[in-house]
């Protein structure tokens, strides 16, 4: 029968990502319920000197791969060494970040063992003795609860959702011999945005505009606002559409998927499509002149005024109160 | 060139879904469907390869009779034919099933790139485009925003977390688009009355010789969970406002 929960650790440029620990976390709290062993899979090349890093989080055993085939991540390369693993060891459940890289692996994968996957949970769980995972559909606008009839069931975890719950234990770290076939595919090149932000999908705190900021000019005060607060801005598709944000900071059905502890949406009326794209923040702020904006039904506070002077008068009260 | 794009039918973004009151699925009497808004950007590079370096584009879909409108408008915008794979028992799909329908149907017609959209925005799995990869068994370049095709490979730009990537890949291979990619065409009136007398051709899973036992199965659906009803911040201006805020964030909230 199979058994052991597995989590597919996700590291870039030899440092392992945050939503690694949300997996082992996640998955800790699940075997603490079957009573099965936690391990990780790690890919990369020298990586072997952070594996211990993954039990702190709970992980029992690490799987290093080391290779230099496997560094950068490729897709095809990763996915054979993981599958391997996976089927090597008879596992029952195997946890992937819903992160690009995650995304991507997670799929070939699961197509490689002819298995379940459910993609970009938000909360999975045992269920009479088998796993279920939870996940938004359409957008967030209906939940789904994902059965599985294969083994290993197969779930990539929205990032920022599971909390990283710190679980000391010491993990024996096992080297695997990987064989990684001749890839077809090459990074060319890594542009790395020297913004100093962080991705909206990771980020905690997100300050987003939308049609009512007028015009890419006026985006100048939520950049202060979220300097003050280290957050990331963020857009709505109208003002994506009007070229007044990059393609990258949309949130929304057609553009990323969030939640951050906090969301405030600034000047965003709350279409449905933008509504589906950041339901799940965990606290959600709307400043608004329009009071009948769909926007303040979905938030936690809601400022009926104008957004041009509330948000440099919010700005300067958080940075007294930060100070 | 040998194109291939795959194309959904699913609910139009600005529809409200209703979730049936036994949790079997949703309600989709009142939706208007329309072509999954990432496989148009598929379509569309598609399209724009063929014009460029000559070829043919078809258009492969798996889906119920009115999956059909999606097919003749892929066609309206220019591509040539159409391969539409239709059966009750694939009515329940899940990503696996539906890349191996896709799988069998493509391995037996030329094929030089495949696009996908890189995510339906009905069911959100994103899984089609990478397992379709890994049956045909060629790479895989998933979120592509910009394409540039060299005879034997092609050389993509694909955004990931705080970065973006150059990758190249030799062909065939499997392209999952992300908006950003071009800005789709709409169809034109001559190309609509094209389009209806275009091939498609119809399959069911016996015809592909694939089962229709899905891995994953979703056993219920629920409507996403309340939120507590939020509180308007009151106050005489702005920067009273503003002040309430920041305290409730701060001690009530706990988020800054």
């Amino acid at each position: 029968m199979a058994k052991g929960i597995f989590v597919i650790a996700e590291q870039r440029d030899g440092a392992l990502r945050k939503v690694s620990f949300e997996l082992a976390s996640a998955a800790r709290k699940l075997a603490d319920q079957t009573g099965d062993e936690v391990s990780a899979i790690l890919l990369g090349s020298g990586v072997e000197n952070i594996a211990a890093e993954l039990g702190k989080f709970g992980v029992d055993k690490v799987f290093v791969g080391d290779n230099a085939a496997l560094e950068p991540y490729i897709t095809e390369a990763h996915a054979q060494v993981v599958a391997k693993i996976l089927k090597d060891n008879d596992a029952a459940i195997a946890l992937f970040g819903a992160s690009v890289q995650g995304k991507d692996l997670s799929a070939r994968v699961a197509a490689k063992l002819a298995g379940g996957l459910a993609t970009d949970c938000t909360d999975v769980k045992i269920d009479g003795g088998k796993f279920v995972a939870i996940r938004p559909m359409y957008a967030g606008k209906c939940f789904g609860e994902v059965v599985f009839n294969t083994t290993p069931a197969m779930a990539s975890l929205r990032p920022n959702v599971f909390a990283a719950v710190e679980n000391a234990k010491t993990a024996a770290v096992t080297k695997v011999d990987v064989a990684v076939d001749a890839q077809k595919s090459k990074i060319l090149e890594v542009q790395k945005d020297t913004s100093g932000k962080v991705d909206l999908t990771e980020a905690n705190i997100i300050v987003s505009g939308g049609r009512g900021m007028k015009g890419p000019d006026e985006y100048k005060i939520l950049e202060e606002l979220a300097d003050v607060l280290k957050g990331t801005v963020g857009a709505s598709r109208a003002a994506v559409d009007a070229g007044w944000r990059p393609q990258k900071d949309q949130v929304g059905q057609t553009g990323k998927v969030v939640s951050p502890n906090l969301y405030i949406a600034c000047g965003i009326s709350g279409a449905i499509q933008h509504l589906a794209g950041m339901s799940s923040s965990k606290c959600i702020v709307a400043i608004n002149k329009d009071a009948e904006a769909p926007i303040f039904a979905k938030a936690d506070f809601g400022v009926v005024d104008d957004l041009f002077k509330v948000v440099p008068e919010l700005t300067s009260a958080c940075k007294k109160l930060l100070a | 060139m040998n194109i291939i794009a795959c194309v959904k039918q699913v609910p139009d973004t600005e529809a409200q879904i209703k979730v049936k009151a036994d949790g079997s699925g949703i309600d989709d009497g009142q939706i208007k469907w329309v072509m999954n808004p990432y496989d148009e950007y598929g379509v569309e590079e598609a399209l724009k390869l063929k014009e460029k370096n000559g070829g043919d584009v078809t258009i492969v879909s798996v889906g119920p009779a009115r999956a059909m409108e999606t097919i003749r408008t892929a066609l309206a915008m220019g591509a040539d034919k159409g391969i539409h794979i239709s059966d009750p028992a694939l009515d329940n799909a899940d990503a696996f099933v539906t890349a191996s329908a896709l799988a069998s149907a493509i391995k037996g017609i030329p094929h030089d790139i495949i696009f996908c959209g890189q995510r339906a925005i009905d069911d959100d799995s994103g899984q089609v485009g990478a397992m379709l990869a890994e049956l045909l068994g060629i790479p895989q370049l998933t979120l592509v925003t910009k394409l540039d095709y060299a005879g034997s490979s092609v050389k993509v730009i694909k955004p990931i977390e705080g970065a973006q990537l150059s990758v190249e890949t030799s062909l065939p291979c499997v392209v999952t688009a992300q908006k950003g990619l071009n800005e789709p065409r709409y169809a034109s009136l001559p190309g609509i009355m094209k389009a209806k007398k275009k091939p498609v051709d119809v399959k069911n899973a016996a015809a592909l010789g694939i089962s229709s036992d899905v891995k994953a199965k979703v056993a219920k659906v629920v409507p996403p969970p309340a939120r507590a009803a939020g509180k308007i911040i009151c106050g005489d201006d702005a920067a009273q406002k503003a002040a309430e805020l920041a305290r409730c964030l701060r001690e009530e909230a706990k988020v800054i």
